[in-house]
Parts: C-alpha cells; structure tokens; sequence
C-alpha cells in the first residue's frame, strides 16, 4: 500500500513550507520553555486537577458527540428531507461562530435566564453554569460539527453497492446502517472522534464564558494556560507544552489503533 | 494604460509614507516641549495600548485627541494590562502603554517616565432586578449566593480582594473571571447575583447591570499608570497624547467615566 516514491516538487515544496509554518511556533514554544520548572509543574496539585479535568470533560463530549453526531451524519448523507440544507448549515455554525461568541449563545440557551435553563431552575432548582456538565456542554458544542463533518464526507465517498447489497438481501435500514455502514466508515468515524477530541481538549472561548473559571470544577488546561498568562508567562508556556504532550501522546497512540484497524 | 496610472499612484503613496518617516524621525530631536507649542507639527499614527477597563474613556479621549491634532490619527489595542505588557515585550509597535496597575507597568523594560494618571475604585454589580437582594458588602457572604470575582493575578481581582480582606468577609465565588468585563457579562446575564467590578465599569454598562457602592472606608483602589515607550514609532505623537491625558481635558474625561484623580 504504502509504495515509497519521492514527491514531485511542486508537491514538495508547498509540503515542505506548511509543514515549516505549522513547526516554528511549536519550536518558539519548545526555546523559551523553563524546561526546569516542568516537573515541579507537574507535581502541583491544581496542574493534575486542571489537566486530568480537561482530558475526562473532553472524552466526555466526544462520547456525547458520537451518540448524537454519527446518526446526524448518517441523516445529513442518507436521506432528502425539507429543510435539509438549513440543518447542515446549522451544523457549521459552531465552526464559524467566535467560540466566546459560541458561550455567551450557550448561556442564552442553557443559563439561568435562558430560554431552557430557566425551567431547569425553576423547576429542579438546578443551573447548569460554573459546572462540569457545563464545561462538556461547551465543548461538545463547539467539536461535534468536527465529528459530524468527517463521517458525513465519508458516508457520501462511501461506496453504496455493499448497502445496496445489503439491501437487497432483505436487511433492513438500520441493520444495514450497524453491519455495513458503519464498519465501511470507521475509520472515518475515529478520525472524526479525534479531531473532535483534540478540539475539545483544547477549547477556550465557549468554555470560560459558559462554564466560567474555578479550580477543580470549570478550570480546564487552555483556561489554566491563559490564567497563567497573567502573573507568569513562564509558567504559561510549560503548561501548554504539558498539554500538548499529553494531546500528542493519546493522539499518536490512537493513530496507531486506527492504522493498524484500517 | 492602466498600469502607468497604477505605478504612478504606487510611487506617490510610497513617497507619501517614507515623507512621513522622515518627519516623525527628525522631529525627534526637538524633544517633547515642541509637541504641546507647535501642535500641527504632529503627523501620523499614535499607536496606544491601554488596559480593557479604558475602553470608553480612552476612546472619547483618542476622538478628542484627534479634533485637536488634525493630523494625527490615534489606534487603540484594548486588551488585559499583563497582555498587553507581553507583548509590548515581544516587540509590538506601540507607542503608548496605559496600564490597569503600577505593578504591570513596572515590568515593562520600555516604559520612559511612567506617571499615575486616574484611580479606579470597586462597586458591586447586580442584576437590574437584584435576584440576591444584595443591598451591602456583607451580604456578598450569605450562603447560596453566586458570586463571580475577577481572578487575583488580574487587577480587579487583587483589588476586589483587598476590599473583602478589609471587611473580614470570606466569599466563596462561583467563577474567577480572566478580566474585569467577563466577570460584568456574567452579573449582566444574570447568572449571578453579584460580582465586584470597577465603579467604571457599573458606569459604561448602563442600566444592564445595577451599582452598590462600597463605602470609601473599606474600599480599596488601584492606580492606572501610562508611559510613553523606548523605540515609540511616533515618539512625539505618543508625547503629546500622554500630555493630552494628564491635562485637565483629559481628566474631564476620565472623570465623566467613574475615574478618580490620582
């Protein structure tokens, strides 16, 4: 499969020059970083909750976003309904809206005041902001248009003889949908899951305006990072580089799942 | 035929620019007393970076500034002072640094002659309906109550913090906002009952948010320094608006805004 070729230049050198600009701010990262601090970094009590809060919340939303995201998409490339390009527009909002933006529509939904958080807190005495359910919230709202996007284009490249086959052998849809689609697509499917994961790992905006900032319940790594900026930007930097060491490891431990699935 | 206009105007605008260059450079040498005696000398650009609680103030004063010097345009970067302040380290091109607090100001390496220019006390800001029914300082203790306070490493939450100490009055907040506006979005919302904000900021919000003032004995205040930079782009421009702001229009100004003198 992998057949080892050289790449024709004019391929070679726009690789070459993304791959350039994508590095060097990782490297202006990687020079300034106060690699001595790391390890005691590490051992702060408030760094552990923060980095393990981010990683749980964000499998969190990627595991809502797979429930309710795959089926979309399935929707979105399988079927004719009125209205339809409304609702793929509707997917995309996430991506285009400013993600502060993106909290400030959430606590409009979901806060104390909103059109639904109201009734919760009438009714339950329950308000979703400045908790970790909110913090997942956020972050589901803004990675799952990720997820959604990556299986919906691969459900319409998909090839659709092994469903019609599927089909007309007397299968039903959603039969079809859980033997045939579904493995067809999944790799799709993880690739979707991880980009989604890695949105969520790092989202900012929605999640500080939505669920706020405090130790422990709200306070996620990119909010730790940017806090940090603060009072100490040394401190800043090695924090996202602990962040992007743990990114980098689950995402290189999962690419060589999917490869190797695949 | 086209293209020789084009040229043309290229060349025009360019010998526009580098006009403009000289002026601001030879200028220099005349020092900052020709500035305020010779106003229609000023020419170009005064690039400003001023903490986000001057956003009102600052840019009524650039409008005035500008009314008064014709030829001179003033551009503002809103942003938290310690922001700001890293990357005027970086490099950033900024003639004028105003800050939120003496201590950021003081870390700057370029700030020439840094002078206190207004002083910023604290309110309480509720919800127009007051869902807490917060009439005092003390009240901010009762259980139950959601509270939001600005983090400590940033000026308003250090300073929110001195007025708590000073009246021996624990809080435990909901949420520690990154900046002084956040923590005003959250009380606007009303996804809190009350947060301590600027007086200036229950100012600029209007009636979107409800004042309790704090009685002078136990609050507390922070200073706002400003300072020309070392390497201004346009150091008589940045001279004369720092001029402008410590003259008795600028304190006008800044007093119409919630600000105190110095």
């Amino acid at each position: 499969m992998s057949r080892r070729t050289g790449a024709p230049a004019p391929l070679a050198v726009p690789a070459l020059v993304a791959v350039v600009f994508l590095a060097l701010p990782l490297v202006g990262l990687l020079v300034r970083a106060p690699w001595a601090t790391l390890p005691h970094l590490l051992g702060d009590p408030l760094v552990r909750e923060a980095l393990r809060l981010s990683v749980v919340s964000a499998l969190l939303a990627t595991a809502i976003s797979l429930v309710f995201g795959v089926p979309l998409a399935w929707v979105l490339a399988r079927t004719e309904f009125p209205g339809k390009a409304l609702v793929r527009a509707l997917v995309t909002v996430p991506l285009v809206l400013p993600p502060v933006v993106g909290g400030v529509a959430l606590l409009l939904a979901f806060g104390r005041r909103g059109i639904v958080g109201r009734y919760l807190d009438q009714w339950f005495d329950y308000t979703i902001p400045f908790t970790t359910t909110a913090v997942v919230l956020a972050e589901t709202f803004v990675a799952m248009p990720f997820l959604i996007l990556t299986v919906e284009g691969a459900l319409r490249a998909a090839d659709r003889r092994f469903e019609e086959a599927s089909a007309s052998l007397g299968a039903g849809r959603l039969t079809t949908f859980r033997r045939i689609t579904l493995p067809l697509v999944a790799p799709s499917v993880l690739a979707g899951a991880v980009l989604c994961w890695a949105r969520a790992l790092g989202e900012f905006g929605a999640t500080i305006t939505f669920a706020g900032n405090y130790p422990g319940t709200t306070q996620t790594m990119p909010l730790a990072v940017y806090l940090a900026l603060e009072s100490d930007p040394d401190a800043a930097i090695a924090l996202s580089l602990v962040l992007l060491v743990v990114s980098i490891l689950i995402l290189v431990a999962l690419r060589d799942r999917v490869v190797r699935s695949a | 035929m086209r293209r020789p206009a084009l040229l043309t105007a290229a060349v025009a605008a360019a010998a526009v620019l580098l006009a403009g260059c000289g002026d601001s450079s030879s200028d220099t040498a005349g020092g900052s007393s020709s500035a305020s005696a010779s106003a229609d000398d000023l020419k170009g650009t005064v690039t400003v970076f001023a903490a986000a609680s001057l956003t009102e103030s600052f840019t009524t004063l650039g409008r005035q500034f500008e009314q008064a010097h014709p030829g001179v345009t003033v551009k503002f970067n809103f942003a938290a002072s310690s922001a700001l302040a890293e990357s005027i380290g970086q490099g950033a091109p900024a003639d004028v640094f105003a800050s939120a607090s003496t201590k950021t100001m003081d870390g700057v390496d370029a700030a020439v002659d840094a002078k206190d220019f207004a002083q910023n006390t604290m309110e309480i800001a509720v919800p127009p309906d007051n869902p807490g029914k917060v009439a005092a300082l003390a009240d901010l203790a009762k259980p139950g109550l959601k509270i939001a306070l600005c983090q400590e490493q940033v000026p308003c939450g250090a300073t929110a913090k001195k007025v708590l100490d000073k009246a021996e009055i624990t809080v435990t907040p909901k949420t520690l906002g990154a900046d002084v506006k956040s923590v005003l979005t959250t009380v606007s919302l009303g996804e809190v009952d009350a947060g301590i904000v600027y007086r200036t900021d229950v100012r600029a919000a209007g009636d979107k948010v409800k004042g309790i003032e704090i009685p002078a004995d136990r609050n507390a205040s922070t200073a706002y320094p400003i300072a020309t930079l070392k390497d201004a782009p346009n150091a008589d421009g940045a001279t004369a608006f720092v001029d402008y702001v410590l003259s008795a229009d600028g304190t006008k100004v800044l007093e119409a805004a919630g600000f105190t003198a110095p």
